[in-house]
């Protein structure tokens, strides 16, 4: 079969680093006494009217910007979008929980249809493309931490068949109080302020939620600013730690690489102890890569993994690797980093696998 | 060289049955499933009419045998039982078919049990479990698991056209040779999250609801689950099993023009159904029967009707909208209409548009009322949602 293969041609990313001034490789913010990882906001007036805005809560103003500058840093006119994919596992949280509430404590009185609109998933989407008068395909995806991927996959398929030349897609999820503190319940989020940078040492269960929203102009055609070739990704729902060493080696044998192959290992770990046991295992698969995390600067969110697939793009594309992104102090000097492999789960669960090469 | 998409199992829960033949009964003999509420306690229950399905969350439970600890919704209760039943049809093996996928719809997701124990979860510990699932994808999760798939899972909410969406994308990871067999679809249960929310919106009936009248009032929320098993043709050969039918062409597209009406001239809706034509490699006039979106909304039924004229011409083929049966069942009403779509085909009937009385007057287009028997090969549903999400599925007999 002829695949046509797929270009990282523009990025966009809101999160709790300056990734929004495109400056987190080089300057990256170490948190202190953070618990949720709210993102560094960007100046939303110069994306968006002051009358949309005061409809608007933080996932969608994000996802409306990170998507203005993918679309900006591609060069390509809007009309030529052929898809828009988005991946978000909460969507318009903060408006569901404030519909929600209002429902419960007034008993169905004094409701208004803005926060019902607003809450659900496909409103990002919807807002996209009507802020670029786009009538595409355009499809949302929600399951958890497989959100993301299954977004990226959906546009790698058009991509790769050529069915589809330029697609905009990217995740993105906010963070809302009493969801926050409902999730806390049942320990999915961690309380301990003081350990947030050092979560590879904590003992405690969950994880420190942040948002964020990373968009991407995937293209079948390379450019000359493109940043990285994104490969294949693959998803398993549910996955025992002894069949990750199978999981992996089937999936880098489909693309022809071994362990070796890859460059830089871009893992998920949140600090949950009862679950990040699944990065050490795929650690031990790979013994000659670099081990890289991002979580312990962004916090963990369902659609977290595209903030890893922007830092994975952005060091393909400047061969440069923070070093508050390694694992351990000890690393390999690397003469080029060609392939990034990105594993993520959560709570063992949406196992997903996406890999990047360099152009 | 494309791949056939044969569908080889469905399953479905409504308010008009608990499975795909107590449905076709109920769409042969004209009865319709709409009716005040009764299993939620809500302020509007005296103001609206719904498509609920009359079985308690009990009930469902003590059917698919779960204990009071497990985390299912009755969104999810109500997708393992029109899961079960398709999977079943397919005479799939799950333990063999581990490879198989599953995509499904939902909007509702964990809400109707959220809601319901929103206050309570933070005096009481006995409910804390369900916070587990107040996502969509965990309820997906956690009927994966139930049904024992773990490869590719995952969850679409385009509104209204999740599972229409659901169904093209399952196709897609056929087509692109990922996946060999593939569960799609969607449900929704009714809760007051829901309601209220439509109720802001002003676009529930105090009646039932007549699409494409001239009177019509706006629509009837409903509750229902229903799922395909979408498999290569190549697949279904291999194991000798005898599609229901074929999935010919989908196609969605975005209105663009609002989040929650659409444009006059239904822009979206006439790109998605020309575009599933275009793939199907067939033209307007082989249409046999449409199964409409017909909400019965002021602004879908007009903005519908505008984008069949404009592409049908003066010849728009035998249509109805299904809803009046079932009420409109959000994430689970494309799959919910998948499933009548392929009845008609197998029955080669179609299926009548309820509570019509009085034609649009802009539009020249006027519902089968009756259950008419007649030639069926190919049938166009639509599935329309907010977000501007506008698609069309196309599905052929099998002969």
């Amino acid at each position: 079969m002829n695949t046509k293969k797929c270009f990282i041609n523009g990025m966009g990313c809101i999160s709790a680093q300056p990734t929004f001034e495109n400056s987190f490789l080089e300057n990256p913010q170490i948190p202190t006494n953070v618990v949720d990882f709210e993102v560094v906001k960007p100046n939303y007036k110069e994306f968006i009217s002051a009358s949309a805005l005061r409809r608007m809560k933080s996932g969608i103003k994000n996802a409306v910007v990170a998507s203005s500058l993918a679309i900006k840093d591609a060069a390509i006119h809007p009309e030529k979008i052929e898809a828009i994919i988005t991946g978000t596992a909460f969507g318009g949280r903060q408006y569901s929980d404030e519909f929600l509430k209002r429902l419960v404590d007034y008993d169905e009185e004094y409701l208004s249809p803005t926060p019902f609109i607003q809450s659900t998933h496909n409103t990002v989407g919807g807002q996209i493309a009507l802020n670029l008068n786009n009538h595409a395909y355009n499809v949302t995806y929600v399951n958890s931490a497989a959100a993301f991927s299954s977004a990226l996959l959906d546009a790698l398929l058009y991509i790769n068949t050529a069915q589809k030349s330029n697609i905009l897609v990217g995740g993105v999820d906010e963070l809302s109080k009493k969801s926050i503190e409902r999730y806390r319940l049942v320990d999915h989020y961690k309380l301990e302020k003081d350990k947030n940078f050092d979560i590879l040492k904590t003992s405690s269960t969950g994880c420190f939620p942040g948002e964020g929203a990373g968009f991407f102009m995937l293209s079948k055609n390379q450019q000359e600013n493109s940043y990285a070739e994104l490969v294949d990704v693959q998803m398993k729902n549910d996955l025992k730690v002894e069949d990750l060493n199978q999981f992996v080696s089937s999936f880098l044998s489909y693309n022809e690489l071994s362990i070796k192959d890859v460059d830089v290992l871009l893992l998920g770990n949140n600090g949950d102890e009862n679950f990040d046991y699944y990065y050490e295992k795929i650690e031990n698969i790979f013994t000659t890569s670099e081990n890289i995390y991002y979580k312990h600067l962004f916090g963990d969110f369902p659609t977290s993994s595209a903030i890893a697939f922007w830092i994975a793009a952005k060091i393909l594309k400047d061969q440069h690797i923070p070093e508050v992104l390694y694992k351990t102090a000890e690393k390999s000097q690397q003469k080029t980093y060609k392939n990034i492999l990105l594993y993520n789960q959560y709570r063992g669960k949406d196992h997903s696998l996406i890999l990047l090469k360099n152009v | 060289m494309k791949t056939k998409i044969a569908i080889t199992g469905m399953g479905i829960i409504s308010a008009i049955g608990n499975n795909v033949a107590e449905n076709l009964k109920s769409l042969e003999a004209k009865k319709h499933g709409i009716s005040r509420i009764e299993n939620i306690d809500t302020k509007l229950k005296d103001e609206i009419f719904v498509g609920e399905i009359k079985r308690k969350n009990q009930a469902l439970r003590e059917e698919l045998n779960l204990s009071k600890e497990d985390n299912f919704s009755r969104t999810s209760m109500l997708s393992l039982i029109a899961a079960k039943e398709a999977i079943k049809d397919a005479e799939l093996n799950l333990d063999e078919n581990s490879s198989i996928g599953f995509i499904n719809g939902t909007t509702v997701g964990g809400m109707d049990i959220i809601e319901k124990y929103y206050n309570d979860f933070y005096d009481k510990e006995e409910n804390r479990h369900y916070i587990h699932i107040q996502d969509a994808g965990s309820n997906t999760n956690l009927i994966a698991e139930h049904l024992g798939i773990n490869q590719l899972v995952t969850t679409i909410n385009t509104a209204c056209s999740s599972a229409a969406n659901a169904i093209i994308f399952g196709a897609r990871l056929l087509q692109s040779g990922r996946l060999e067999k593939v569960i799609v679809g969607g449900a929704d249960a009714l809760c007051k999250f829901t309601i209220n929310g439509f109720n802001t919106l002003m676009i529930l009936s105090d009646e039932h609801n007549k699409p494409f009248d001239e009177n019509r009032k706006g629509l009837n929320l409903g509750e229902g689950a229903a799922y395909l098993v979408l498999e290569t043709e190549k697949s279904a050969l291999a194991r000798n099993k005898k599609p229901i039918a074929f999935l010919e062409g989908f196609a969605n597209a975005n209105d663009a023009y609002h989040q929650t009406a659409t444009s006059a001239e239904g822009k979206g809706a006439f790109l998605a159904m020309k575009e599933a034509l275009k793939m199907a490699e067939i033209s307007p006039s082989t249409v046999d029967y449409i199964n409409a979106h017909g909400t019965a909304t002021e602004n879908n039924d007009i903005t519908e009707g505008r984008a069949l004229q404009r592409l049908f011409q003066d010849k728009t083929p035998e249509f109805s909208s299904t809803k009046p049966f079932t009420g409109h069942t959000l994430a689970a009403a494309a799959s919910v209409e998948a499933v009548f779509s392929i009845l008609a085909l197998q029955e080669q009937k179609i299926w009548p548009g309820l509570n019509f009385t009085k034609k649009i007057k802009e539009l020249n287009l006027i519902p089968q009322q009756e259950v008419k028997t007649q030639k069926i090969e190919k049938v166009l549903s639509n599935s329309f949602g907010f977000g501007g999400n506008c698609s069309s599925l196309i599905f052929s007999r099998s002969h």
